[in-house]
């Protein structure tokens, strides 16, 4: 009983976080300037993130945990580069 | 003590982050933590990073209860907001908060707290002038946030670092 | 796919409404980030999906691995932390260059930011 109400809960949680990552991925391809782009990017890495926790939940593996924390370092780092990149033109100088 | 140890609490945070990244309270990893703790933190003193003292560490409490609060309640604003359609009429604009706060920690506080309560955003601050530059998303009147950030942030930091 | 451990109740109930409320907060924020009409609206939106509703995701995963192992799992704050230090960050270089951007293009109603060159 318990688990099947879980287990629709998870399900739900992952539909939602599927259709707010579709809404950033929108905002990633139509712009319309290069900062809404990279917003959405950042959001993006987000959503997916807290996507891998609740695939965690459901698969009953804390490998998950790693994985989002990765994501979360990489999505920073790329958004900080980007965010870089269109303020001068360059990420290394 | 201070040779050995210059960032007590810096090492004393990475000893607990590498206890909960390998999920253990094992003394051999208890000993490999503190080993990481004190090496890091002598490699972070060659950065001459300002030292941190607080002078009312219990206050602190009484921030993150404040700002918790702030956060479940701005998250209820602005998703109120986004799910009504009310959003494309909202006025949204910058502010210029003039700041009593100059200690550098108790500035990343503040600019984690106001990043963090959906609604402001952190823009830039100028050092030389003191003053710091946020972004609103709903702005009926500028003195209610200039106010909302000196009574109920930047005094409590002022106790708490300078 | 389906190992899902039988919690108590309780339990599931609890988890079940982190997980829902921290989904619909994360979809209510990138809605808003489709949906609001300037750039400088649309960066107040994520921040609904990195704070309150990363945390309840998160603390939905603490409460179900820490009942379904007996034993306090806690590694799911070290994401929560890491989020809350490094969003106000990315946030601002964003605002920061795009304020840039609009005052390259000659646009007056954003201030002057003096930025080192």
């Amino acid at each position: 009983m318990s688990a099947s109400l879980l287990n629709a809960a998870v399900i739900a949680a992952q539909i939602l976080l599927v259709l707010a990552m579709s809404f950033s991925l929108f905002r990633m391809a139509y712009g319309p300037r290069a900062q809404d782009r990279v917003l959405g990017l950042d959001t993006f890495y987000v959503n997916g993130m807290l996507l891998l926790v609740t695939i965690g939940i459901r698969t009953g593996s804390v490998l998950y945990f790693e994985a989002s924390l990765i994501i979360a370092l990489l999505g920073f780092a790329g958004t900080v580069a980007l965010s870089k990149f269109l303020m001068r033109g360059e990420v290394i100088e | 003590m201070r040779r050995w140890l210059p960032y007590p609490a810096m090492s004393g945070l990475l000893l607990v982050i590498w206890l909960l990244l390998n999920q253990t309270l094992a003394p051999g990893q208890f000993v490999v933590g503190a080993i990481l703790g004190v090496v890091l933190a002598r490699i972070f003193r060659l950065l001459d990073a300002p030292t941190l003292r607080l002078r009312n560490p219990h206050r602190l409490l009484l921030l993150a209860a404040r700002v918790s609060l702030d956060v479940v309640r701005s998250n209820y604003a602005v998703a109120k907001l986004i799910v009504r359609g009310q959003s494309r009429a909202v006025q949204s604009g910058f502010v210029s908060v003039p700041l009593r706060l100059t200690n550098p920690y108790a500035l990343v506080v503040l600019a984690c707290i106001i990043t963090s309560t959906p609604g402001t955003i952190w823009v830039s601050y100028d050092a030389g002038r003191n003053v710091l530059l946020i972004h609103v998303l709903d702005l009926v009147d500028e003195t209610v946030w200039i106010r909302t950030i000196r009574d109920r942030y930047e005094h409590l930091l002022l106790e708490i670092f300078e | 796919m389906n190992s899902l451990a039988e919690l108590p109740l309780w339990a599931s109930i609890l988890v079940s409404i982190f997980l829902l409320l921290g989904a619909s907060l994360a979809l209510i924020g990138s809605f808003g980030l489709s949906r609001l009409n300037s750039f400088y609206k649309r960066v107040h939106a994520p921040t609904l999906g990195t704070t309150f509703g990363a945390f309840c995701i998160l603390a939905g995963s603490i409460t179900y691995f820490s009942v379904s192992q007996s034993r306090l799992v806690l590694h799911e704050v070290l994401i929560g932390v890491f989020l809350s230090l490094t969003t106000p960050i990315t946030l601002m270089l964003l605002v920061r260059a795009a304020l840039y951007r609009d005052r390259q293009k000659g646009s007056q109603d954003v201030p002057n930011l003096d930025l080192p060159d």
